[in-house]
């Protein structure tokens, strides 16, 4: 633990250095959504009537979601970039290898160091839902643990992908047939059951989908009506965390000790 | 410890058929060595000899395929981080954290060994200095010239006081200036008593740096000794270099036997080993050859590289 905790300090300190473009950013990207998807598009949404989700305006349907969504986004550009940097560009993996810390370290540092981040970006996410009063209840910071667990879920096997790659050219390949389609089609905007039956199987197997529908169900404080499901999201995305982080941590000390 | 006063002081690296595989590739053959306390050792030889690759053994970075190795008493398979939290290691290319400014890459570097934040910060201050980077110690890396990233490589790997430092061509890609000043600290560290091992394709450096060397070819070590014994072992006290027009130097076949001990003929040039070496150029013009320049100097590892795998070290 302690050695893992350095190179977690190692990136608090480079991203001290830059943190001032991000956060206004993780700032601005929820006022802008809120605002044009939740009071805008809401606005029409909501005139036909609150029964359509269940008793709730659509700012408040879509909040938990898009703080899920949006982390997820987040943690995707984390585990890329980064790691292949770590790995071939500035090589500071390599440099760290050279010191008693062991490549499963530089690993799960690198990951609880995007979980950090994922916590940091889902509170003011949270934030700037309560000031948009779109909190259904305080049940709303539920949602930030929800977030970090699924944006890992993420972080996890796209790192361990990233592990393995020595340039950024497959990126493009994840983003734009991974992560931007899953922010569309996992329930974020509207519900799955508006979708074609087969879609909808294909936003089963979302871990998107998992993350949104416990994070909305954590926060509405509706997670007692289905328990079961629930816990299935719970296991699934801890499932998904667990695998993802072992594969980044082999990788990794493939790739170091090949030099 | 459990030695006997009269025991002579053990190796701080012991390699008995340290040997390296890459699937079928066989970048070490297995080589025996030794490094005493406090010398400067080094591995001379072209790119691709396996310098790197034995480095990054003993650096307990890269699994051993094959013989013995001991570091720091210590075996790399099973005792990594406890040998590696002992050893400076510069490798061949930056690992500089250039988001970060010179001062910072210090301070992280001691905290991967656990120091506290103060301990870092006081090295941070000696090393600095050593490194000649005090000014520079709240820029960026990124702007810095190669001879400052290299120095700051070398400052942030004594961080942690090690054992055993550990250089890959610590020199490659600098200019000459810059190489001069790196050597002159490399010199005070180990006039200091810091035992060096370093690899180098430079026959100067390796000449103005190390106690004792190996030379390395085709993953195996053909000569050892210090680098004038090797001299003394494998070439003549003086060599004279003829330089003719290219197609002279293609018809001068039997024109230069005799002159010499040992004749080279290389790409653009003659070399002549004997120990006179103004003896030699003055033979050569009284037998009525015209070289278009004619220099005489001493032999060098150069020469001894040559003579033991004929082949220049760059090629």
């Amino acid at each position: 633990m302690a050695a893992l905790s350095r190179v977690v300090e190692q990136r608090a300190v480079v991203y001290r250095r830059t943190f001032r473009s991000s956060a206004f950013s993780s700032f601005v990207s929820p006022v802008l959504f809120l605002t044009a998807m939740g009071l805008g598009l809401g606005g029409y949404v909501n005139r036909g009537g609150a029964t359509a989700l269940g008793g709730l305006s659509y700012l408040e349907f879509l909040a938990p979601g898009l703080l899920v969504a949006t982390v997820m986004q987040a943690a995707a550009f984390e585990a890329t970039f980064p790691i292949i940097g770590g790995l071939n560009w500035q090589r500071t993996f390599h440099a760290m290898y050279a010191t008693p810390l062991s490549p499963r370290d530089i690993a799960l540092g690198n990951l609880a160091w995007i979980a950090v981040r994922m916590a940091m970006i889902a509170t003011v996410f949270t934030a700037v839902i309560v000031l948009f009063g779109a909190a259904h209840s305080p049940l709303v910071v539920l949602g930030i643990p929800v977030a970090v667990l699924t944006g890992m879920a993420f972080a996890a096997p796209i790192a361990a992908f990233s592990s393995t790659q020595r340039t950024p050219n497959r990126f493009n390949v994840i983003f734009r047939f991974g992560i931007t389609p899953l922010f569309l089609f996992s329930g974020t905007f509207f519900p799955i059951e508006s979708l074609p039956a087969p879609l909808q199987a294909v936003a089963w197997l979302s871990p998107l989908w998992h993350g949104v529908d416990l994070g909305r169900g954590v926060v509405l404080g509706t997670i007692g009506d289905q328990p079961l499901v629930m816990l299935a999201h719970l296991v699934v995305l801890s499932a998904i965390v667990v695998v993802g982080s072992w594969a980044t941590s082999r990788l990794i000390e493939k790739r170091l000790v090949r030099g | 410890m459990q030695e006997e006063p009269t025991a002579p002081e053990p190796a701080l690296i012991r390699a008995r058929g340290l040997t390296k595989r890459f699937g079928s590739f066989v970048a070490v053959d297995a080589i025996d060595f030794d490094v005493a306390p406090g010398e400067a050792f080094g591995f001379l030889g072209p790119n691709g000899a396996g310098k790197t690759s034995t480095m990054r053994m003993i650096g307990a970075v890269s699994p051993v395929s094959d013989g013995d190795l001991t570091v720091l008493g210590l075996d790399p398979r099973t005792q990594g981080p406890a040998i590696r939290a002992r050893l400076g290691v510069v490798p061949q290319q930056d690992t500089l954290d250039t988001e970060l400014t010179v001062r910072e890459n210090l301070v992280l570097y001691g905290r991967y060994f656990g120091m506290s934040r103060d301990e870092c910060n006081r090295r941070a201050d000696e090393l600095l200095d050593f490194a000649q980077l005090t000014e520079r110690q709240n820029d960026e890396v990124e702007p810095l010239s190669g001879g400052m990233k290299r120095r700051l490589t070398i400052a942030r790997a004594l961080i942690n006081q090690p054992d055993l430092l550990l250089l890959d061509e610590p020199t490659t890609g600098l200019d000459p200036q810059a190489r001069h000043l790196l050597w002159d600290r490399l010199y005070r560290l180990k006039q200091r008593g810091v035992t060096l091992v370093l690899t180098t394709h430079y026959m100067d450096e390796a000449e103005q740096l190390c106690d004792r060397l190996v030379v390395m070819d085709k993953a195996k070590i053909v000569a050892e000794g210090s680098p004038r014994e090797l001299i003394e072992r494998y070439s003549t006290r003086e060599v004279t270099e003829l330089r003719f027009a290219p197609d002279v130097q293609d018809r001068l076949d039997g024109k230069l036997d005799g002159l010499a001990e040992r004749i080279e003929r290389l790409a653009d040039r003659v070399l002549l080993y004997a120990d006179d070496g103004e003896a030699v150029a003055v033979a050569a013009h009284e037998r009525g050859l015209e070289p278009e320049t004619v220099l005489v100097r001493r032999s060098t590892l150069e020469d001894v590289f040559l003579r033991l795998t004929g082949r220049s070290l760059i090629e």
